[in-house]
C-alpha cells in the first residue's frame, strides 16, 4: 500500500473505468459550485482534461480562480459502494489550453469521449487543462492515502 | 420459496436453501427412517434478516476494513479475524428480527414444538457436501425450549457463520464470504439413553465399519468430554470384528436448559452402551443410509428406549457423506490457529501447566543466563555463546507459541460467554472485568511513578539526575535515591537494561533517569485505574451483573470461567515479561559483542542483529547483507498515508505529536502527552505508555500486549495499522481514533525531501 506505484496504477485503472467526474469551483463571494463532467487523465497522471461551454457558470468560476477540487469513484449506487467503491478527490490548477496545442489535448479528450467531438470542438468550448497538485486515495470506506504531485 | 419449510416440503429443487443437513433429514423421512420432529428454516429466512436490519453491509464493512473485494485478504491476521467475527456475533445477538420475520417463524415453531425441548442446528448450504465438510464450524444448541429462546438461538447459528474458524475456511476453500447464507433446523430433543456416532466406512480401511457409543447424548462422545466403547464390524459380512470397551462414570444429559455432565450410576460404568444385536440394528441402519445417499456416510444416532418417547429405538439425527478429498486441506498455521479454540476443561489444566511449571521455569532460565557473566569470553566463546542464549531464547518462543498464546483463548472464550449473556453494546466491555489484575509491568510503572513523585518533591535530586543526564554519568546522585533505582533496576532492571542494550547497564540507564524527570515534571501524568478506586467498585458491579444471568452450577461455571480469563488476561502480559528477561540476557551478550566490534572499528554495527555480530566475532570480513531501500518516493510523486484504518483496541480519542519506536533507543526521549506508534508494543516499552496520550500498532487484535495495556490505562488504542511505522513519522500529528479504529495523520512534520527517514528524528 506504500508503493506509489501501486497507488497510481490504481488510479488508472479508475480513471480508465470512469467517464466522469464531479467538478467543484468557486463562485465569486466564494459559494462553492458542483458539476458532472466528462474527463480524460493523462497516463502520467500529473493533469485532467475537461471541456465546458463558455457562456456557462463553472467557466466563470474557473476563469475568476483556477483552483478546483474533482471526485471521481466507482459507485454502482448499490449500499455495498459504502465498502466497495473507491473514490479520489483530486486539488488542482484549472488552465485553459489554447493553439495547436489545444488540438493535440482535445484529441486525447476525444480518444475518451469520441461522441463529444461536435461539443468540443465547437470554437463555444473551452479546453481546461487541470494541473494536479494532490490526489486523496479513499478505500474500504475509511482508508485514506495521499499522493502528491511535487512541484 | 419460504422462510420455513417441514420436511415433506423439501425436494431436490430447495436443496440449496435448506442446507444439506437439511436435505438429508428429509430424504431421511421419505425412505421412512426414523428421525426426530423436524423444522427447517431456509436460507431465505436469513437473507430477510440481514436486508432489512442491514446487517449485511454492516457485515461486508467489518470485514472489508483491510481489503477491497468480498474475499478475506492477506493481511488480516488470525487475531484480527477473531475480533472481527466478535463485533459481528455481537452485531446478531443485538438485532432482533423484524417483525414479519418474528411472526412468521413463531407460528411455525409453535405448532410444531409448542413448549417441547429442541436442539437449534446449522444447516450452511455447501456444508456437509463430498468434497466439503464444514462439521463443526457452526453453532449447534440443544435442549432450548421456549419460542422465544429458539428464535435468538437460531441467531446465534446464523451468527456462527461469521465464526473465524469458519471464515478461514472459507477463505481456504475460496469462496467468497459475501455469498454465504445459512440455513438452521430445529429438531425435537430426542434424549436418547445412549447416543453415538458411527461411520459406515472406516477412513482408514474401506472393508471395516467403525461405531461408536456412550450412554446419554451425543454431545459429550463429540466434545470429547466422554469417552465412547467402539466397534469395528467387516462390511462384507456384519460380523464384529473388535470392540473396545471404556470404564466410564459420567454422561452429558439434558438439564433445565442446555446439558450437563451427570455422574452415570455404578452398575453402567463398565457396560457397554450396545448390546451386539444392537450393534448390529446400527451397522444395518448405516447400510440403508450408504445405499440412500450413495456413498459412505457419517452419522449421529441416538437410541431411545421404548414407552418413553415417540419416535423410539434407533433414531437417526444426522447423516452426511464423509469427506474425502484434501480440498481445502489445513495449512499448518490455520491447523494452529484452530487449535486455539481449547474447551475450559483444557484451559484448566493449561494454566496448571503454566502457572506450576513453566513460568518458574523460564524465570529459573532467565536467573542462570544472567549469572553468567560474558566478559571473560574469548570472541569464538562469545559468538558460541550468543547462538546459545539465542537457542535458549527461540525455545522458549517456541513455548510461547505452543502454551501461553493458547491459553490467551480463556479471554475470547470468556468474551463469547459474556456477550451472549448480556448483549453489551461494546463487544470489548467484557475487558474491563479482566483488567485491573496485578500484572508485571504495571507494578514496574508504579513503582516509576513513586520514584517520579519523589524527584517532583526534591528539587535538588532532580537537578542532580539532570546534570548525570548532560554529563553522561560522573555526578554524585543521591545515595538514598541511587539505591531505589539499583533496587527497581534489580527488581525489573534487566528490562530497562536491555532497552540501552544490555551490558552497558552498570548502574541507573540513561533511559530510566530520562523518563523518571519527563515522569516527575508531569505531575499525575496518567494514573493505572489501580485496584481499590473507582474502577475496582464498578468491576465489582459488572461481575453481579454477569454472575447474575446464570443459576445453580452454571453460575458456579461462570465463576470460574471468569477466575479463568482474568488469569488468561494478566499472563497476556506477564508471558511477555518473562519471555523479555531472557530475551534481555541474548541482548546482553549481543551488546558486550558489538562493544568488542566497535572497539576494533567495524562500521554499521549498531544495525547488526545478533547472528550478523556473532558471525562478525569469528569472521574479520564478514559484511551483512544490506537492507532494501525506501520506496516512497517514485518519479515526480510522493505518497502519504492521510488516514489509516486498524481496528479499535482501546475506546477514546486522543491528539498529539506521534513518537515512533522503531529500535529501544527510541523510547528514551518519549515525552508526555504523545502517541506511541510501533510495530508491536513490547513489554520492555511499557514503561512509556504512563506518559502516553495513545497507542497505534502495527500488530492487531484486542489481545495483543499493546491493546491490553493501553485498556488498563484507559488509552485510545488502535492496533492492526499496516505499516503504521512506515505512514507516520515522529512529530507527525496524528488523531487516534479508538472508537472507529482509524488513525488520521493531520498535520505532516516537515522535513526535506533528501533527508533520510529516521525514527529518531526531533
Amino acid at each position: 500500500m506504500n508503493d506509489p506505484e501501486a497507488t497510481k496504477s490504481t488510479l488508472r485503472e479508475l480513471f480508465a473505468d470512469q467517464r466522469l467526474a464531479v467538478l467543484a469551483t468557486r463562485e465569486e463571494g466564494g459559494q462553492p459550485y458542483a458539476n458532472l463532467m466528462a474527463f480524460a487523465a493523462s497516463d502520467d497522471l500529473k493533469t485532467l482534461l475537461l471541456v465546458t461551454g463558455r457562456a456557462t457558470r463553472k467557466y466563470q468560476n474557473l476563469r475568476a480562480d483556477p483552483r478546483v477540487a474533482l471526485l471521481i469513484d466507482s459507485r454502482s449506487h448499490q449500499v455495498s459502494d459504502i465498502h466497495k467503491a473507491v473514490a479520489v478527490t483530486i486539488l488542482g490548477d484549472a488552465e485553459e489550453v489554447s493553439g495547436s496545442e489545444r488540438d493535440c489535448l482535445l484529441s486525447a479528450y476525444l480518444a475518451k469521449h469520441p461522441h463529444l467531438e461536435q461539443f468540443a470542438s465547437s470554437p463555444s468550448s473551452a479546453l481546461f487543462r487541470v494541473h494536479v497538485r494532490s490526489y486523496y486515495l479513499v478505500r474500504r470506506f475509511q482508508a485514506v492515502t495521499e499522493l502528491h504531485v511535487r512541484p | 420459496m419460504s422462510l420455513v419449510l417441514a420436511l415433506p416440503r423439501i425436494g431436490l429443487e430447495c436443496r440449496a436453501e435448506v442446507g444439506g443437513k437439511c436435505f438429508a433429514l428429509a430424504e431421511m423421512e421419505r425412505a421412512g427412517i426414523s428421525i426426530p420432529e423436524t423444522l427447517c428454516i431456509s436460507t431465505q429466512a436469513y437473507e430477510r434478516y440481514i436486508t432489512v436490519t442491514g446487517l449485511r453491509e454492516r457485515i461486508l464493512l467489518e470485514l472489508s476494513r483491510k481489503t477491497f473485494d468480498g474475499h478475506l485478504g492477506p493481511n488480516l491476521r488470525w487475531e484480527e479475524l477473531w475480533d472481527a467475527s466478535l463485533r459481528i456475533r455481537n452485531m446478531f445477538l443485538r438485532t432482533p428480527l423484524p417483525g414479519d420475520l418474528t411472526t412468521t417463524l413463531s407460528d411455525a415453531l409453535e405448532t410444531l414444538f409448542h413448549q417441547r425441548a429442541v436442539a437449534v442446528r446449522s444447516s450452511a448450504p455447501g456444508e456437509d457436501s463430498d468434497a466439503v465438510s464444514f462439521a463443526g464450524l457452526h453453532e449447534s444448541f440443544l435442549n432450548v425450549k421456549g419460542v422465544e429462546s429458539i428464535l435468538e438461538h437460531i441467531r446465534v447459528v446464523w451468527a456462527s457463520l461469521w465464526s473465524d474458524a469458519a471464515l478461514l475456511y472459507r477463505r481456504d476453500l475460496g469462496l467468497n464470504v459475501a455469498d454465504s447464507a445459512m440455513a438452521v433446523v430445529v429438531q425435537a430433543l430426542v434424549s436418547g439413553e445412549r447416543s453415538g456416532v458411527a461411520f459406515s466406512q472406516h477412513p482408514n480401511d474401506a472393508s471395516q465399519a467403525v461405531i461408536e457409543s456412550v450412554y446419554g447424548l451425543n454431545q459429550g462422545l463429540v466434545d470429547g468430554a466422554v469417552e465412547p466403547d467402539r466397534w469395528i464390524i467387516d462390511r462384507a459380512t456384519g460380523e464384529v470384528l473388535s470392540h473396545v470397551g471404556v470404564a466410564r462414570d459420567q454422561a452429558l444429559v439434558a438439564g433445565a436448559e442446555g446439558v450437563q455432565l451427570e455422574p452415570l450410576p455404578k452398575e453402567l460404568s463398565r457396560r457397554p452402551p450396545l448390546t451386539t444385536q444392537e450393534v448390529t440394528t446400527v451397522f444395518n441402519c448405516l447400510r440403508q443410509l450408504e445405499g440412500l445417499f450413495g456413498g459412505p456416510q457419517d452419522v449421529e444416532w441416538t437410541w431411545v428406549r421404548e414407552g418413553s418417547g415417540t419416535p423410539s429405538g434407533l433414531v437417526v439425527l444426522q447423516s452426511r457423506p464423509i469427506t474425502t478429498g484434501a480440498v481445502g486441506e489445513p495449512d499448518d498455521e490455520r491447523r494452529w490457529y484452530l487449535s486455539l479454540r481449547r474447551s475450559f476443561e483444557n484451559l484448566q489444566s493449561l494454566r496448571q501447566k503454566i502457572e506450576g511449571e513453566l513460568i518458574p521455569d523460564m524465570v529459573e532460565e532467565a536467573e542462570v543466563l544472567a549469572a553468567q557473566t560474558v566478559e571473560p569470553l574469548s570472541d569464538e566463546e562469545l559468538a558460541a555463546e550468543i547462538d546459545r542464549r539465542q537457542a535458549v531464547y527461540d525455545g522458549w518462543v517456541d513455548v510461547y507459541w505452543d502454551k501461553f498464546i493458547p491459553f490467551a483463548h480463556g479471554i475470547r472464550l470468556f468474551g463469547q460467554v459474556y456477550n451472549d449473556a448480556l448483549h453489551p453494546d461494546d463487544p470489548y466491555a467484557f475487558m474491563d472485568l479482566l483488567a485491573g489484575t496485578e500484572m508485571a509491568s504495571l507494578a514496574r510503572n508504579r513503582a516509576l511513578e513513586q520514584m517520579a513523585a519523589t524527584i517532583r518533591d526534591d528539587a535538588l535530586l532532580a537537578e542532580e539526575l539532570r546534570e548525570w543526564l548532560t554529563h553522561g554519568g560522573g555526578v554524585e546522585i543521591d545515595e538514598a535515591f541511587q539505591h531505589r533505582m539499583d533496587a527497581f533496576v534489580n527488581r525489573f532492571g534487566d528490562l530497562s537494561c536491555a532497552m540501552t542494550g544490555g551490558g552497558r547497564c552498570a548502574g541507573p540507564s540513561k533511559t530510566l533517569i530520562k523518563i523518571l524527570l519527563e515522569m516527575a515534571s508531569h505531575p499525575g501524568a496518567r494514573d493505572h485505574r489501580s485496584p481499590g478506586e473507582g474502577h475496582a467498585r464498578s468491576r465489582a458491579m459488572m461481575r453481579r451483573e454477569f454472575l447474575d444471568q446464570f443459576e445453580g452450577e452454571e453460575r458456579e461455571r461462570a465463576a470460574q470461567l471468569l477466575d479463568l480469563a482474568r488469569t488468561s488476561y494478566q499472563l497476556r502480559d506477564d508471558d511477555n515479561i518473562y519471555l523479555g528477561r531472557i530475551e534481555a540476557e541474548v541482548l546482553t551478550a549481543v551488546e558486550a559483542g558489538r562493544d568488542r566490534l566497535e572497539r576494533r572499528g567495524v562500521v554499521g554495527v549498531e544495525s547488526f542483529d545478533g547472528a550478523d555480530v556473532a558471525q562478525a566475532l569469528r569472521d574479520p570480513n564478514f559484511v551483512p547483507k544490506a537492507s532494501s531501500g525506501d520506496e516512497r518516493h517514485s518519479d515526480g510523486f510522493v505518497i502519504r498515508a492521510r488516514q489509516l484504518v486498524g481496528q479499535p483496541a482501546g475506546p477514546g480519542v486522543a491528539h498529539g505529536s506521534a513518537r515512533v519506536v522503531v529500535s529501544p533507543g527510541d523510547l528514551a526521549d518519549f515525552e508526555h502527552g504523545e502517541i506511541l506508534v510501533c510495530d508491536a508494543v513490547d513489554p520492555n516499552m511499557t514503561f512509556v505508555v504512563p506518559l502516553a496520550a495513545g497507542v497505534v500498532e502495527r500488530r492487531g487484535g484486542m489481545l495483543i500486549h499493546g491493546a491490553i495495556i493501553a485498556r488498563e490505562y484507559g488509552l485510545p488504542c488502535v492496533t492492526g495499522v499496516p505499516d503504521a511505522v512506515l505512514w507516520i513519522r515522529t512529530g507527525d500529528s496524528v488523531t487516534v481514533d479508538g472508537h472507529l479504529g482509524i488513525v488520521t495523520i493531520t498535520e505532516r512534520k516537515e522535513v526535506a525531501a533528501s533527508e533520510p527517514r529516521s525514527s529518531s528524528e526531533g
